[in-house]
């Protein structure tokens, strides 16, 4: 059984068509890459896996939950799989502890002590263990991308999802966002990404997907995809951002 | 002014305090309720809150402290002036500071929201731990200046009789016959309160907000 | 004499309306005539002026606006001059609108970035031609929604000159619950003129608000 399976996926957002007959399946420790231009769809499709985008048409199933049913247990859903935004969006009144420790008591149920112990964990892992008891605001964009990280890693998912993670940083800190990643993917996590890093869509990928106008236009092996496109705007798509 | 004058005063605003102190402590959960009312999906508390709000906000506190005392009884609530005197700052504080709250709240970035609902936290769970505080923290400085109002407002109750430090001021310059001398000792004394609450409430906010201790005032909303 | 609440107490209250509006245009304009002398002052450059605006504005701020109505009528009779309470309530009413206008108006002069007065400091304007040509000519587009939600306030407000006695609207509903010991249709009718003179108000203040920020984004783009 796939750990995301999406089959036939529509969503309108008014009259414009945001994802248009979209199916895709990742395995148990894959890592898919989805590319493509802005407003193709791809953020879309990431967050309709755990819910916080309904869609029009079609079936969805994450780690075994139906998504697409009418009475979906979020709770239990969003437990199984991790989420990493764009802007991080880490909680500025609570400390980097508590930012990871919140959903671990309230939604888990682990015991203070218990939860500390995974965030010290999940910190470490991510190489911020220090900033225990920094608050968001006192970290640069790349630590508190690496938290956020860390936040939902400590939720044990069965598949992350990662936004866009590094568009919103300056350059030189994107690069320890990316490490990070791949420590993740070497561990063997289930990961689905949306990226504008090809260098590293590249290099850390198992499969790539390219999105166009809503359609999965092209999809196959990255040294394939990048090397060899088949599909003019896939050429025209890597050209502009390879260069 | 002789010296039980000035314990007459003083008791005064001891009870100005307490008065105000109900109206922000009731108040403010009216208000929350209020708030939270005209963010509901359902249209009857948006409508009601709504309707609540602009009506206390456009009509005179003296007016609203009159129907409830003089209209109350009428209906059958037997009402002392005093509790007349904090039901209606209590109804009255809360209209503007659900408002005020309700600001607060809209200001909290979605991207927040998505982020700890996408942890599996439930809606109640997200406004508890995510929003609430923050809210809070946000729009202290425009509920401290609320709150001043309410309380330099609360002088108008002295007009159905109720107890507190503008109806000492009068029965004590309608004995002595020197207005002026007593209402200006009453107004810098109310300047005084106002001076006092203000501190103590900001040192409340250092309190509530663990992270303004460490890191500094720097989430605010002008 | 007991009777009972009817046609003719409608016109009657109608008729204290327009001391109501009187009181309440006499206090706009002379208070937005003294506001703007005290917004000169707070930000002036030289820091006396600067400290006598601001203890003014933290005297008015700070005090009961009843509190303050009173100083003003016993204290004008302390020094012989006997006026009518209609206007010592406007004089006090005035004092007030000044205070709370300064602040607001202040606020929207610091709310100018200070390129607009670097660079109009560049050109070799001096203090008062960069505040006339350049500075205030902006400042009143982010003053106008403020000061219009504020004129709700002053017409609520003279709704004190009742407990001075002087027949307004709020003095008048008073006098006819006395009368008709019909306290809701009373108090209620006189709600509802007071609610039918702000809300407009309230709402064009709002309206105003959402013109400034879709004007103000724009002005943030360049």
């Amino acid at each position: 059984m796939s750990v995301v399976q999406a089959s036939h996926v529509s969503k309108s957002f008014g009259p414009l068509l945001v994802l248009d007959d979209v199916s895709f399946a990742v395995e148990r420790g894959e890592v898919v890459v989805i590319i493509g231009r802005s407003g193709s769809g791809k953020s879309t499709a990431l967050r309709c896996l755990n819910g916080l985008e309904p869609i029009d048409s079609g079936e969805i199933i994450v780690a075994d939950i139906e998504v697409t049913a009418r009475d979906v247990d979020l709770r239990r859903l969003r437990q199984e799989v991790g989420i990493v935004f764009q802007h991080f969006n880490l909680f500025p009144h609570l400390t980097v502890e508590r930012n990871i420790t919140l959903a671990l008591t309230v939604v888990k149920k682990l015991s203070r002590g218990e939860a500390r112990a995974v965030a010290e964990g999940a910190l470490r892992q991510v190489g911020l263990i220090d900033k225990l008891h920094a608050y968001p605001e006192q970290l640069s964009g790349g630590q508190q991308q690496r938290v956020a990280i860390a936040r939902s890693l400590a939720m044990s998912p069965k598949v992350m999802l990662f936004d866009e993670v590094t568009s919103a940083l300056d350059p030189e800190l994107k690069e320890e966002v990316l490490h990070v990643i791949e420590d993740l993917a070497a561990r063997g996590m289930t990961m689905l990404l949306v990226t504008h890093e090809m260098g590293f869509a590249r290099r850390v990928a198992g499969r790539v997907i390219f999105m166009h106008a809503g359609r999965i236009h092209e999809s196959g092996l990255p040294a394939q995809m990048f090397g060899d496109p088949s599909t003019p705007e896939l050429r025209q798509f890597v050209s502009k951002t390879l260069g | 002014m002789a010296a039980g004058d000035w314990l007459l005063l003083a008791g005064g605003a001891w009870r100005t305090c307490l008065y105000s102190v109900a109206g922000l402590a009731f108040g403010l959960t009216l208000g929350l309720a209020c708030a939270l009312g005209r963010q509901s999906r359902h249209i009857l508390p948006r409508l009601l809150a709504s309707a609540y709000v602009e009506l206390i906000r456009n009509t005179p506190l003296l007016v609203q402290i009159f129907l409830v005392f003089f209209g109350l009884p009428s209906l059958g609530f037997k009402l002392s002036a005093g509790q007349a005197a904090i039901l209606a700052l209590t109804l009255n504080f809360a209209a503007y500071s659900g408002e005020i709250v309700r600001g607060g709240i809209e200001s909290i970035p979605r991207g927040q929201i998505e982020a700890a609902e996408s942890l599996g936290l439930s809606r109640w769970e997200v406004f508890a731990h995510i929003v609430i505080l923050p809210a809070l923290e946000k729009t202290w400085p425009s509920l401290v200046s609320q709150f001043v109002l309410m309380m330099l407002g609360s002088s108008i109750v002295s007009a159905i009789g109720a107890d507190e430090l503008t109806s000492a001021a009068n029965t004590i310059q309608s004995r002595t016959f020197r207005p002026f001398e007593v209402y200006g000792w009453t107004t810098l004394i109310y300047l005084g309160l106002t001076i006092a609450f203000t501190a103590g409430l900001w040192g409340v906010a250092q309190g509530l907000f663990r992270r303004r201790r460490v890191v500094g005032i720097t989430l605010g909303v002008r | 004499m007991l009777r009972d609440f009817a046609f003719i107490d409608i016109v009657s209250l109608l008729k204290a309306t327009r001391w109501t509006l009187l009181l309440s245009l006499m206090a706009l304009l002379g208070g937005g005539f003294a506001g703007a002398i005290v917004t000169l002052l707070r930000v002036s450059r030289v820091a006396p002026l600067r400290r006598v605006a601001q203890g003014y504005i933290l005297l008015v701020q700070g005090t009961p606006l009843l509190m303050q109505m009173f100083l003003i009528y016993f204290g004008l009779a302390l020094v012989g001059v006997e006026v009518p309470p209609v206007l010592a309530a406007g004089v006090a009413f005035t004092v007030y609108a000044s205070a709370f206008l300064g602040e607001i108006w202040r606020g929207a002069i610091e709310s100018i970035p200070r390129q607009q007065w670097e660079a109009s400091a560049a050109l070799a304007l001096t203090r008062l031609e960069q505040l006339r040509y350049v500075i205030v000519p902006q400042a009143i587009r982010i003053a106008v929604p403020p000061t219009v939600g504020f004129a709700v306030q002053i017409i609520k407000n003279t709704s004190l000159a009742a407990l001075l006695g002087f027949a307004d609207l709020t003095r008048v509903g008073q006098l006819i619950n006395n009368v008709t010991l019909q306290p809701f249709p009373v108090f209620g009718t006189v709600a509802a003129i007071y609610f039918a003179l702000c809300f407009p108000l309230s709402l064009f203040s709002r309206f105003l608000e959402g013109k400034l920020h879709v004007g103000r984004a724009g002005l943030a783009r360049q």
